[in-house]
This record gives structure tokens, C-alpha cells and sequence, in this order.
């Protein structure tokens, strides 16, 4: 390594920093945000990005009011009675088609339906340089479509403004989400979210789980009711004693001729491999008569269309909820860049590392634990450790800004080497290290090798 | 394994252009890429390279897309289990999608980087596109 003109960062420069209070809000303030804190669409993050909602959760607390109230007043008025006159199979199958229900709505309501990421910058201006565009940019132009052929069928792609693209077929655009959503089927507020193609299954899951149930619970009323008024009284008798099975019949009557009638709709989309979108639409209904169906995504086979709809692959969220934003967020469309290498290191890390460069110079004092902060550098971090206090800002904090044990230092580096603790090793070193744990940053490390590892150990 | 490399040389390559690969609806959703060769990389890449790292990402992706036994019985198992499977286990899709990524970036190791070209992966970009990113032509020097 004979040419090295790297910088280097003045450990003593970053050390006076931690002291203020101004430099700990800026580190705050610049500590790696997940990618969901700027999601840009309309939705709620629950978790630490692991649960998504709709902004306009609707009525789904209504809708697990409803389910829990009617349930909690069938078991604690109607099971006692059945079980005696009955079967003990009677709570059971309650407690299961419940327990189905209420993970069904849930998964529904928290999974990502499908959303798709909007275009990154570069992606827009290659799309808006492919489109000719004549008229002046003082209005919004007419829309855009893109005729494709889709198994000899004529389908036309639509361009989303907000997302800045072209829709893939059977993608919609929620403007409740301000998302665009795959294969939309529509906003349902009674669960708080888009049904889309990731959750599609979910909610099919959950409104036939829950005709089962209120077909359940209204027969097993009915049911007491019967038994009750058998024994020599009259049917008001019976209810009088009996009178929160009357508040289930109700809520049970009204429900089951929307849940059921919604069931029987949704079988028949799932087995003609359509959206509720396109059915209201009539996107195919034109040439039902010339064909089989002009849907060209139906497998012109019930079977096979229900089979693909519930059972098939589980498609993977494309929005990387819990992934960091690349630091530099000026250039998010090139987080490969390799030009933000030199203005970046020296930022970053003087930004990254004060709260723990402070941390890490206490910590070199008793070095027991030391190498155990970021498990992945551990080859590195030894020598570094041995050359002093100086060298320490070096160390693992690079993106773990906030580590004060073990486990949280362990637990924050992991997304950040999510591809491999190779990588780690690189964004390690901070004369060295690359812009952030994107991954695909971590590919273009790969770029240069391990070679400037070996270069690199010796900081000074 | 002694290759050093100046941060000089690391600071030279600059982002040139980028190129797009757009999807391949033609058989309807399922994920694939179109394998026209774009102008832009003629002066960098073989077409028949290009056309093979396109057409196997095709594979991988119908592979992740299949519909077989297996599949069926990820989904079957799942709905039994009132889709809390999920939750402990590594869906088939997940599965090929890292080995989509080790593709890539295996692919970029021996083809891409030394042409100063830059493969990323369509999943960083909702499946969309691929995006290929070109860098400006200086001798990097990252041979190995």
C-alpha cells in the first residue's frame, strides 16, 4: 500500500463533540432511520415497522368490538346452558372458528397488502424521457397508458403520478393509502386496510371463518332458546332468563346476510381469478360471451384459480419496511454510488460515532468485553484496540450509534450486515467504510474486496 | 491476496448513467424481465452475458412463483394453521429470493464489476426494474 490517501479521521476532533448538547441533538437528529419512519404513503407503522395499517383505520375496532362482545356473551350465557343440555364440542368449536376469526382480521389488517414502492428518481426521469410529452408543464398532461399484450389479450397500463410509473396490471391505486397496491381488490374499513394480493388470502380467510361463525352462534342461540322454552315455559320466559342471547341474535341477524352474501361473492372472484376492482369495473365482462372468460389471468379451471389465489407462493413485501434509510438522502436513487464514499466517511462518522466514541474510549479502559459489541469485528477491532484510546472511534458503533450493552449493540448491527458479517467488517472501519447497511451497498463493497481490509488495518 | 487499493482509486468511478430493465408482462403477473439488450451497455457488455443474467433472474423468479406440490402445501399448511405459520417459518418464496441475491452479487463479482457496471437487485426496487448502473470508464484496478 504504498499511495494511501485516505483520510483519516482525527479521533480527538470527534471526541470534543460529544460534550455539547448540540452535537448530541444532531446525532439524534441523524441517527439511521428504518424506512418506514419515511414511508411516504398514508399508513400507520406499529412495532418498529413490523405492522402496517391504513392512516383511516375505519371501523376495525367496531369490528373486533362486535366479534369479541358477541363471543364473550355466547360463552359466558349460551355454553353453560348447551354444554349441560348438549355437547362439550359445543365451546370448542366456538373457541376454534373464534380463535380462526380473530387472526384472520388481524393478519388482514397488519399485513402489507402488496404495496409498491414509489419509483426512485432516476427511475421517473427514464420513464418520463421515454414518453413524449407535448404540451406545456403548467398542467397536469392527459394519462398516460401503455398497451401490452397479456396472453393475446389487449391490456392497458396506466400511469400512477403519485408512484411515478406504470401500474403492472391489476395494480390500483388506493386513495385512501395514497399507495399503489397489487392485484387491488379494494380499501375495506371494516379491517382498516387495502386487501391486495398479500392479504388477500387473509381477509377470504376471515369472512368465511366468520359466516361459519355467526351461523354458529346464531343456530346455538336458537338452539337454547328452544330448549329453554321447551321445559314448559314460554318463549318470553325463556328470553327473560336468558336475555344477553337475545342481543346475540340480533347483532348475529343482521351480520350474517352481509357476511354471507360476501363470502358467496368472494368464492366466486376467487374461482374466476378476478378483483372486486375488476368485477365493478367489468374490466372482462365484454367478452364473456365470445369466450371462456376473457380474463387472461384466469386459469379457465375453478380448481386451479382457487388453488392459486389461497394456497399459493407467499409473495414477499416490497416495501423494505424495516430496512435503513441510505444516510445520504439526497442521492437515494444511487445508494451503489461510489462517489459519496469520501464526503460521506468523514460525516457520518463523526455524526455516528460521538455518543459512542465516548462509550467505546470508557469501554477501552476495561476491554473485556470489547470485541463482543459487533461479534463480525473481531479481527479487526483487536489491533485497533491495542494501539490506544486514539483508534477506538474506529471501532463497531459505525451505524450502532446507540449501543450501551452487549445485546443492543448485537441487536442493531444485525440489519445493518444483513448480507453477511463480511460486510460488517467494512462499514466498520470508517476510513474505509461505505455509505450505509444498504444492501446493495454491501454488494458494491464486495467490489473492492477484501483486499483494502488488509490495506486498511492500520489506521494511522 | 496482497492487492491493496489507494482510496484514490476508490474515489474515482462516478455514476455515468443508469439503464432500466423493465418487466415482461407478456405471460401476465408473474415476475419477468425483458431481455432486449438496451444500446446503452453495448460498448460494455456482451448481449448474450446480458441475456443469460436476464433469463436466469426469469428462472430463479418462476421458480419462487411455481405452482407445485410443494407450494400448495406451504399454503394448505398455512391456512390450517390460521396463517400463524407464517410467522416462525421461511416461506419458498423468501428462500429463492436470497438466492437471487447471491446470484446477484456473485454475478457482479465476475462480470459486472470489471466491465464498471453495477447489477441491483430488482427487489430494492419493488420488482420493477433492474437497474444497471453504469460507471464512468477509469481503469478501477480491482482485479483479482
Amino acid at each position: 500500500m504504498k499511495n494511501c490517501e485516505y483520510q483519516q479521521i482525527d479521533p480527538r476532533a470527534l471526541s470534543v463533540a460529544p460534550l455539547s448538547a448540540q452535537s448530541h441533538a444532531e446525532e439524534k437528529a441523524r441517527r439511521p432511520r428504518r424506512k418506514w419512519e419515511v414511508f411516504p404513503g398514508k399508513n400507520r407503522f406499529f412495532c418498529d415497522g413490523r405492522l402496517i395499517l391504513a392512516r383511516q383505520s375505519g371501523v376495525l375496532p367496531l369490528t373486533l368490538g362486535l366479534i369479541v362482545v358477541t363471543c364473550g356473551l355466547f360463552f359466558a350465557f349460551d355454553c353453560p346452558f348447551l354444554v349441560e343440555h348438549l355437547t362439550v364440542f359445543i365451546p370448542v368449536i366456538g373457541g376454534v372458528l373464534v380463535v380462526f376469526v380473530v387472526t384472520s382480521l388481524l393478519r388482514t389488517s397488519f399485513t402489507d397488502p402488496g404495496i409498491l414502492p414509489r419509483a426512485t428518481a432516476d427511475e421517473a426521469a427514464d420513464i418520463e424521457r421515454q414518453i413524449d410529452t407535448s404540451g406545456s408543464s403548467t398542467y397536469r398532461p392527459p394519462p398516460r397508458t401503455k398497451e401490452i399484450l397479456i396472453n393475446q389479450q389487449v391490456v392497458k397500463l396506466k400511469y400512477c403520478f403519485t408512484c411515478k410509473m406504470f401500474r403492472p396490471p391489476r395494480t390500483s391505486h388506493c386513495s385512501l393509502c395514497d399507495n399503489c397496491v397489487e392485484c387491488f381488490d379494494h380499501h375495506c374499513p371494516w379491517v382498516g386496510n387495502c386487501v391486495g394480493k398479500r392479504n388477500y388470502r387473509f381477509f377470504y380467510s376471515f369472512i368465511i371463518s366468520l359466516s361459519f361463525l355467526t351461523s354458529f352462534i346464531f343456530g346455538c342461540v336458537i338452539t337454547h332458546i328452544t330448549l329453554r322454552s321447551q321445559a314448559g315455559k314460554s318463549i318470553v320466559q325463556a328470553i327473560q332468563e336468558s336475555p344477553a342471547s337475545v342481543v346475540e341474535l340480533v347483532i348475529c341477524f343482521f351480520s350474517i346476510w352481509s357476511i354471507l352474501g360476501l363470502s358467496g361473492f368472494h368464492t366466486y372472484l376467487v374461482a374466476s381469478n378476478l378483483t372486486t376492482n375488476e368485477d365493478i369495473k367489468g374490466s372482462w365482462s365484454s367478452k364473456r360471451g365470445a369466450e371462456d372468460s376473457g380474463n387472461p389471468y384466469s386459469h379457465n379451471n375453478i380448481i386451479i384459480n382457487c388453488c392459486v389465489t389461497l394456497c399459493g407462493p407467499m409473495p414477499p413485501s416490497l416495501i423494505d419496511r424495516r430496512g435503513f434509510v441510505p444516510p445520504d438522502e439526497a442521492v437515494p436513487a444511487a445508494p451503489a454510488s461510489e462517489m459519496e464514499l469520501p464526503p460521506f466517511t468523514a460525516k457520518s462518522d463523526a455524526n455516528m460515532c460521538h455518543q459512542s466514541t465516548k462509550d467505546v474510549l470508557e469501554r477501552m479502559l476495561n476491554s473485556s468485553d470489547f470485541h463482543g459489541l459487533c461479534p463480525a469485528g473481531t479481527p479487526k477491532t483487536t489491533p485497533l484496540v491495542q494501539e490506544g484510546p486514539a483508534s477506538a472511534p474506529a471501532e463497531p458503533p459505525a451505524g450502532c450509534s446507540r449501543p450501551h450493552e452487549r445485546g443492543a449493540a448485537a441487536r442493531l448491527c444485525r440489519p445493518l450486515s444483513k448480507h453477511s458479517r463480511r460486510d460488517s467488517l467494512h462499514s466498520i472501519n470508517p476510513a474505509f467504510r461505505l455509505a450505509s447497511p444498504s444492501p446493495s451497498l454491501s454488494r458494491s463493497a464486495l467490489i473492492l474486496g477484501d483486499a483494502p481490509n488488509m490495506g486498511f488495518v492500520p489506521l494511522r | 491476496m496482497a492487492e491493496t487499493h489507494s482510496l484514490q482509486d476508490l474515489q474515482q468511478p462516478a455514476v455515468s448513467s443508469k439503464v432500466f430493465v423493465q418487466r415482461d408482462y407478456s405471460s401476465g403477473t408473474l415476475c419477468k424481465f425483458q431481455t432486449k439488450f438496451p444500446s446503452d451497455l453495448e460498448s460494455r457488455l456482451d448481449k448474450q452475458q446480458f441475456e443469460e443474467t436476464i433469463q436466469t433472474l426469469n428462472n430463479l423468479y418462476a421458480e419462487a412463483e411455481k405452482l407445485c406440490g410443494k407450494s400448495y402445501l406451504e399454503g394448505f399448511l398455512a391456512c390450517m394453521t390460521a396463517y400463524t405459520i407464517f410467522l416462525c417459518m421461511e416461506t419458498h418464496y423468501e428462500k429463492v429470493l436470497k438466492k437471487i441475491a447471491r446470484y446477484i452479487k456473485d454475478q457482479n463479482e465476475k462480470i459486472y464489476a470489471p466491465r464498471g457496471l453495477l447489477l441491483t437487485d430488482p427487489i430494492e426496487r419493488g420488482l420493477r426494474v433492474v437497474e444497471i448502473t453504469i460507471f464512468e470508464d477509469r481503469s478501477i484496478g480491482s482485479g483479482r
